[in-house]
């Protein structure tokens, strides 16, 4: 617009832009540190011993690691395609549809949002040791917490974050086409079908990335959610953190790395496709 | 369903005298097919978040009994009680001042970072966003971790610190550790707020402020700063109430003279076994959150 303002003047200018050369460092230093240390042939984490893949063959060989990735590979799809239906669906009710109680239902839908992980964290715990109990005593049966109540703790947090993903795209889009659909005699399944979904698309992947990751990097709610045989890989590389460093954890942590900016990368390419802004 | 739409046939016809009761009876349809869209995430989270968050609601008011066990049968607030003894107020005070640094330090670090990126050329500043966006994305465990490495012992800025003659670096495991912690964690939810207000400003006015003689400094204090507040608000509570909450930071860089609030919760039902109190404290963390929450949205604040 006025570009004479958005020029920066000499002496302000040096100085943002040093400002922000130091934030790229502060964020990237870190990261980029850990992976070359991964790579390092040193039992002392942080010291560099020449090159080795030596760690990254420790984490294939390793069972538990092996067994928590594959925990957190099951839980992460699960919750991710759960959510990404039951989010959109809330999404177009929402934007859609004037309903009873469609306020109260807006409110509690932003409430995982807000909520503290250690708070949500404690919500499972004590509802799961309540509701199994409940459920136990009544049906004469002897179900634990596993696989399946990380799982739906994690639903519980994804379909808020996948409904305002997908609402925040359809509140820029005017209902002219469906309603176009349906003129020319489209049902209302197929007017869904072929013209609203394609278009919500881009917001529907963008959920459902956003709730991949959330899963995947979860630590505090899935702790207090999971029962024995359980452990997704954050937990357990967490639980190892706090028996001290190594360059095991090194590896994995590269690898974790990796799986994110992967789904970052992805997620970029869907909102390029929205062809909106970057949040 | 059916019933209604067969109906336009016979009522064209007729014209304008029964359109309203089509519309009505057209409305109602929208309204029930609205309910049965939100129906299994309404029931899904009444079930799996609401029912639990008044859960910890009752737990809060419940007794612990000799053995660790909690008794739900008398009421009392025993456990809120203890929310004012020495060791937990202190807690409760570190983790407020922790928190307040942690945004404090974020805000005036952004702030000139999300000014410089609002004036780039687009594709600049998407750049830049992009490279904000990754460690936003990045597994927060890892990131923390990363930093447990770098300041351990023998880790590269003890390396950096003894080179230079400055002897170890021993900030592992101190109050500076867990805020250097929290501020990487949480820097870009203080940058994406600031730089979405502060890229949709009226850069006229600036012009106006300066066009009037106003010294880039006047400008800055009297129209950039009052009108980028929507920004600023939101990313203080986007930074504040996670950091208050925070346990996995504290955890990974604190020591054992920092317990946060998160980890006392963690404690008081892992190890403490005192169900009652952790109740207490997370409810007290989610009227807070609330509140915030509600401040955010006051303030006008929706996206991100």
């Amino acid at each position: 617009m006025s570009g004479g303002v958005r020029q920066l003047r000499g002496g302000t200018r040096s100085a943002l832009s040093l400002n922000a050369a130091l934030v790229y460092l502060f964020f990237y230093a870190p990261i980029l540190l850990l992976i070359f240390y991964s790579f390092s042939d040193d039992d002392l984490v942080g010291r560099w011993g020449g090159f080795t893949l030596d760690w990254y063959r420790a984490f294939g060989r390793n069972d538990e690691v092996q067994s928590a990735l594959s925990v957190s590979i099951r839980v992460a799809l699960i919750s991710t395609v759960v959510s990404v239906v039951l989010g959109t669906m809330a999404a177009l009710a929402l934007e859609r549809y004037r309903f009873r109680g469609n306020r109260i239902f807006d409110a509690l839908l932003y409430l995982p949002v807000i909520v503290p992980d250690v708070t949500m964290a404690v919500m499972m715990l004590l509802f799961f040791t309540w509701s199994i109990d409940v459920v136990n005593t009544s049906f004469g049966l002897s179900l634990g917490k596993g696989i399946s109540t990380v799982a739906l703790s994690h639903i519980a947090f994804s379909i808020s974050f996948v409904s305002i993903v997908v609402r925040a795209r359809l509140a820029g889009m005017t209902q002219t086409l469906e309603e176009a659909a349906q003129d020319l005699y489209a049902s209302q399944w197929q007017a869904f079908r072929h013209v609203t979904l394609p278009l919500i698309m881009p917001g529907v992947i963008g959920g459902g990335l956003l709730a991949l990751t959330l899963s995947l990097d979860d630590v505090v709610i899935t702790q207090f959610a999971a029962g024995p045989g359980s452990t997704t890989l954050p937990v357990y590389v967490f639980g190892l953190i706090r028996r001290g460093v190594s360059p095991l954890i090194n590896a994995v942590s590269v690898v974790m790395l990796a799986a994110s900016v992967l789904l970052v990368l992805l997620s970029l390419l869907a909102q390029r496709a929205r062809g909106g802004s970057v949040t | 369903m059916t019933a209604v739409q067969e109906q336009p046939k016979q009522l064209d016809e007729t014209g304008d005298v029964v359109t309203p009761l089509l519309e009505l009876a057209n409305e109602k349809n929208k309204r029930r097919r609205g309910l049965l869209l939100a129906l299994p995430a309404y029931i899904y989270i009444v079930l799996f978040f609401a029912l639990p968050l008044i859960i910890v609601v009752v737990y809060s008011f419940a007794t612990r009994t000799r053995t660790g066990g909690t008794d739900l049968s008398g009421w009392n607030i025993e456990a809120y009680e203890k929310l004012g003894e020495p060791i937990v107020r202190d807690i409760l005070f570190r983790s407020l001042w922790l928190a307040l640094i942690t945004t404090v330090i974020c805000l005036v670090v952004a702030y000139p970072f999300a000014y410089f990126l609002a004036t780039r050329s687009p594709t600049v500043r998407n750049i830049m966003l992009v490279f904000v966006m990754i460690p936003f994305w990045s597994n927060f465990l890892v990131r923390n971790y990363a930093w447990r490495v770098l300041l351990g012992n023998d880790g590269p800025v003890s390396q950096l610190t003894e080179a230079l003659g400055l002897g170890q670096t021993t900030i592992l495991f101190t109050p500076t550790a867990v805020v250097l912690g929290l501020v990487y964690g949480f820097l870009p939810f203080m940058i994406l707020p600031l730089y979405a207000s502060i890229e949709r400003l009226d850069w006229s006015l600036i012009e106006a402020g300066r066009d009037l003689g106003a010294s880039g400094f006047q400008t800055f204090r009297k129209v950039t700063l009052p009108l980028s507040m929507p920004g600023i608000i939101a990313g203080c509570i986007l930074v504040f109430v996670p950091s208050l909450g925070a346990y996995v930071t504290p955890e990974i860089l604190g020591g054992a003279k920092t317990t946060l609030l998160g980890s006392y919760i963690v404690t008081q039902f892992l190890t403490a076994r005192n169900w009652p109190v952790g109740a207490s404290v997370s409810t007290v963390l989610m009227i807070v959150m609330l509140v915030a929450a509600l401040t955010y949205f006051r303030s006008g604040g929706k996206n991100l």
